[in-house]
């Protein structure tokens, strides 16, 4: 498929001066059709000419960021768009440099910091996209499985989004990390995603709630931290993602949420309380997923010791969740009191606060989490279920970091590697845990119906009831 | 930062064997041997650093040369060394940067020298002792970590879309690859030098097909292949033809040399070392071979396997060897070193005579080899040296042979006028055991007076103090008379001088003629290398290498010098 730039400007909606800038142009034509050719192969293309109900940006104004109509997902509009800002306005804000104007082309000194930081973050993109390309089969309504194609769609534009700032500002080397972002794969061994969350299958509904619900909320604080960056271009393009990310979160959290009211129900509704004898999703098992999801998400925030998060944050690439809500901005002196493992035993350091950003970030995130978990809670009260459910320990099940290396159970403390292994399989996912959510999550395509094991939502998607037929199936 | 390590830390040992590894594990298959680097983070040999992320330190490089060393010796069946990381992901990071950051200089600089001689025995295992390295990059392989792959013969990485080969230090630290890894580039592997220019400026690496384009690599494999490619690659290269030195592939291990430790003396079975803080001088004494040590040798090759490490030329080299490395790492405060030996000088040549005989046979190959390293070691060492050929305690000197190389590798060599004085060249000392630079050390010494070389060459019978002087290889002659006043004079006199200078203009002298790929190597570590180590952009409190890891950024002075 070739393009004529014509044709590039009318079907990608931006607000980067796409029409005039040959070497965008350029660039996006030999990627654009490796772009769908990745999409026909790795994306959820067995529902590809179904129309379904997408929210798509066609333009950064307030009506134009959130257009929704059907649309068959081939079709949809990948736009590239930067959150408008008075140039006047965009400065540092983190860091030696703090305060000095931003930049809005890279900076040679920190142009390989920058570039590893994107496609990072861009390589997170895909990778759920792809994780995720199956679930559209055992939907459990077409409420879901809209929720679950916009979710997919955006992730795309997120790719995009970052495409575009390896395009505009990193030259042939960009071009080459754009090709190679088509070419990894989530959960090859060959060519696997860069970050351990994205090579983990997700393949049934509760992992994918828990997933939107803790792994793209790690997005969300990357991104925050990203928008206050001191590079323009990267601060705009990931505010922007933001907004659209927002979405996400609410299609994990509130999928949490309707599986525990469900649950409850049921629990309620057996004699013994028995929520599998009713054909839903047990509280233990629900735990075991939090578990799971959360720890794994942990880890993509990093060591929780870190020269590199120290030179991001004082070369001004990366800042702390809303910088602009801290008084001091160069963060060079103070410390930060940290558990660590220290012969044998579980004791504290202080480290220099600027290389412990990973973790300042890791707290906004453990306590948006926290806040989500006290919502469940109040469901469970609600629906006066004994059970309640709780974060595990951020030391618990880590792959990154100083924990990695040491065994601790969900509470935090620190046990033996057999203590550990004989109480895995109540702490953490396990195969047959898997089996018996794929067995009990058949396909509901029925307009307002859902499966047995989660309870509808309490509104529709943009004014429309709840058995608005999002996903035309039938047409 | 010449201040750590601040407390006193016990003398660091270079002997160790495979009971002792903590960093690296061993497996023999036939004629391949793996070698995994599985470093322990908790087993750093100073305290204040862990090993992360398989980066290393001199204990976890001690161990590296003990392995390689004990491979030549222990392990003649082996043809292929296949070295990988026991870590995923990780190949090794290189050298511990926080290490480097708390070190001293002059630590700094004896464990570059250190891994570097290290790096190049393991070339000298692939040349001269059939034995092959292939490095297997099962993961990210950067900075130290590339440099070790560099010494092996050929680099295979693991395509993964992360892995990558790296020379970080010019970026990240401000300091330059501190193991030959330039000058392997583009000597060794001739990677274009622009190319060189952007990949060593490149923090993150190369990976994947262009580091194989470039020839950073020989080669890249998909992660689920890459065992399978590389197992089939040293099993293709240890089932290769090649013309083996005769002699049964029998084994000969290395026993522990069991130094005697009183305080000053360090004693061994044909060497001695003592040293006084005083003076800053240490004496360091080679006993030649016996009668029963030659008969052994004359017995032929057979008989010289059947010796194993207790052979002589194996035995004294090894001590040598050991004592340098002590003198290096241990007695920073001791500037120079007096050589002397003692036995009989003819012994001397009629051993090499006959070891030289039997050097088709793979063992005494080995230790051929293994005295020709341990004097480029001595060569390295940046301490003065004067050899001192007189009767010292009313024993005969044995400047003959391969003694007459201590001498010959000697800053300065004083010769007793003594009619039971007598110094001769032997076999050895016309090319068996070269410098690093490739010449010999008789022809280093004589290197303005061809005729003088070409005239020793062959005449292997012994010459008095005075014919010795008049062939060109003693520095200074001195009669009884004179004797103790003189060298007394010539040993204070030099204590007194600056020892950085000293250490500089050594340097430079030693290695006249040409250079080749080991002495560029040796010679810009210690010139470029040590000199941006004390610099401030990379050590002074604002440099790179001390900021490292900490919050602050640097700052560098822009000026260039």
């Amino acid at each position: 498929m070739v393009s004529t730039t014509v044709d590039l400007n009318a079907k990608i909606p931006n607000n980067v001066g796409l029409s005039d800038d040959v070497k965008l142009q350029r660039a996006l034509e030999t990627w654009l059709p490796n772009y769908l050719e990745w999409w026909n192969d790795m994306g959820p293309t067995d529902f590809a000419d179904k129309p379904v109900f997408l929210r798509t940006a066609v333009s950064v104004d307030s009506d134009g960021w959130a257009h929704y109509d059907h649309v068959r997902m081939p079709d949809y509009r990948w736009g590239i768009f930067l959150n408008p800002r008075d140039p006047e306005t965009s400065h540092i804000r983190c860091g030696d440099d703090a305060g000095k104007a931003a930049w809005t082309e890279v900076p040679g000194e920190h142009r390989n910091a920058l570039r590893r930081i994107i496609v990072t973050q861009a390589d997170t993109e895909p990778a759920s996209v792809e994780q995720q390309r199956l679930l559209g089969h055992i939907a459990p309504s077409l409420y879901d499985m809209r929720n679950l194609f916009q979710v997919n769609v955006e992730e795309g534009r997120h790719l995009w989004a970052m495409v575009y700032l390896l395009h505009k500002y990193f030259g042939r080397d960009g071009r080459d990390e754009a090709d190679e972002l088509l070419q990894r794969r989530s959960g090859d061994p060959d060519k696997p995603r860069i970050l351990g969350a994205f090579n983990q299958p997700c393949d049934h509904w509760l992992s994918f709630f828990a997933f939107t619900m803790f792994t793209d909320r790690d997005g969300k604080y990357q991104l925050a931290a990203l928008s206050q960056s001191g590079f323009d271009p990267l601060a705009r393009t990931t505010e922007f993602m933001l907004t659209e990310e927002a979405h996400h979160l609410f299609v994990g959290e509130t999928g949490m949420d309707r599986i525990i009211k469900r649950s409850a129900e049921l629990q309620a509704l057996d004699p013994n309380g028995d929520i599998r004898r009713q054909g839903g999703i047990d509280f233990d098992l629900i735990q075991r997923t939090i578990n799971y999801w959360f720890t794994y998400s942990l880890d993509l925030f990093g060591g929780e010791i870190s020269s590199n998060a120290a030179d991001f944050f004082a070369t001004g690439l990366k800042g702390r969740y809303r910088e602009d809500r801290y008084d001091e901005h160069k963060a060079l002196t103070g410390t930060y009191r940290l558990p660590v493992v220290e012969n044998g035993q579980l004791g504290e350091r202080d480290v220099p606060m600027r290389n412990a950003m990973n973790e300042v970030l890791r707290d906004s995130y453990v306590q948006d989490c926290e806040r989500a978990l006290r919502k469940w809670n109040r469901t469970l009260e609600e629906a006066g279920s004994p059970n309640r459910l709780t974060l595990p320990s951020r030391r618990f099940h880590r792959h990154q970091g100083i924990y990695a290396d040491h065994r601790f159970d969900p509470v935090g403390n620190l046990i033996d590697s057999n203590r550990y292994e004989a109480n895995q399989r109540h702490w953490l996912l396990t195969p047959a845990d898997n089996d018996y959510l794929l067995s009990i999550m058949k396909p509901v395509y029925e307009p307002g119906k859902f499966a047995n094991w989660i309870a509808p939502p309490s509104k529709g998607i943009e004014g429309r009831p709840v058995d608005f037929e999002y996903v035309k199936l039938h047409d | 930062m010449d201040s750590a390590p601040q407390t006193p830390q016990p003398p660091v040992e270079f002997e160790t064997d495979p009971s002792r590894y903590r960093h690296w594990q061993v497996s023999y298959d036939g004629a391949i041997a793996r070698l995994r680097m599985c470093v322990d983070p908790a087993a750093s040999l100073r305290p204040g650093y862990e090993l992360k992320l398989n980066s290393y330190d001199l204990g976890v490089d001690i161990e590296l040369a003990d392995v390689v060393r004990r491979l030549r010796f222990e392990h003649p069946e082996v043809r292929v060394v296949v070295l990988s990381s026991g870590t995923d992901n990780v190949f090794c990071a290189g050298a511990n940067i926080h290490m480097l950051g708390m070190s001293s200089h002059a630590w700094k600089v004896n464990f570059c020298k250190f891994t570097n001689e290290t790096r190049c025995e393991i070339e000298d295992a692939t040349a001269f002792s059939a034995q092959v390295y292939i490095a297997a990059a099962n993961g990210t392989c950067a900075g130290g970590g590339y440099e070790l792959a560099l010494a092996c013969q050929e680099i295979y990485l693991q395509d993964d879309g992360n892995s990558a080969v790296s020379l970080p230090e010019v970026p990240l630290l401000a300091v330059l690859p501190g193991t030959g890894g330039l000058t392997r580039l583009v000597d060794k592997r001739k990677v274009r030098r622009d190319r060189a220019d952007v990949f060593s400026t490149t923090a993150e690496g190369i990976r994947g097909k262009r580091a194989k384009d470039w020839n950073l690599v020989d080669g890249v494999f998909a992660r689920s292949k890459f065992e399978q490619e590389v197992m089939k690659r040293a099993t293709a290269l240890a089932t290769r033809k090649v013309e083996l030195l005769p002699g049964e592939r029998k084994g000969v291990s290395l026993g522990p040399l069991a130094p005697e430790l009183t305080p000053g003396t360090r004693r061994y079975r044909h060497v001695e070392l003592r040293w006084s803080s005083e003076s800053r001088t240490a004496e360091l004494l080679v006993r030649g071979p016996g009668p029963a040590d030659v008969a052994v040798v004359q017995a032929g090759a057979a008989a010289i396997h059947d010796a194993g490490d207790s052979l002589w030329a194996l035995r004294a080299f090894r001590e040598l060897d050991d004592a340098l490395l002590q003198l290096r790492t241990n007695h920073l405060d001791v500037g120079l070193v007096l050589l002397r030996t003692a036995g009989d000088p003819a012994l001397v040549v009629a051993h090499d005579a006959a070891l030289w005989a039997a050097r088709e046979h793979w063992f005494t190959n080995e230790v051929l080899r293994h005295m020709a390293r341990t004097l480029r070691r001595l060569d390295l060492t940046s301490r003065s040296f004067f050899a001192l050929g007189d009767l010292n305690n009313d024993q005969r000197p044995a400047f003959a042979g391969c003694l007459l190389e201590l001498a010959l590798a000697a800053d300065r060599f004083y010769l007793l006028d003594h009619p039971k004085v007598q110094v001769g060249t032997s076999v050895l000392n016309e090319g068996p055991l070269p410098m690093s630079h490739g010449l010999t050390r008789l022809h280093a010494h004589l290197y303005g007076e061809p005729d003088k070389l070409e005239a020793l060459l062959g005449h292997h019978e012994l010459r008095s103090a005075e014919e010795a002087d008049d062939a060109g290889l003693v520095t200074v002659r001195l009669d009884e008379i004179d004797w103790d006043d003189d060298t007394r004079v010539a040993i204070e006199e030099r204590a007194s001088l600056s020892p950085d200078a000293l250490t500089g203009m050594e340097a430079n002298l030693r290695f006249v003629g040409h250079e080749n790929e080991t002495s560029k190597i040796f010679a810009r570590l210690t010139a470029w290398q040590n000199w941006i180590f004390i610099r401030p952009n990379a050590t002074g409190p604002d440099g790179a290498l001390s900021l490292y890891g900490k919050p602050q950024r640097p700052h560098f002075d822009w000026n260039r010098v």
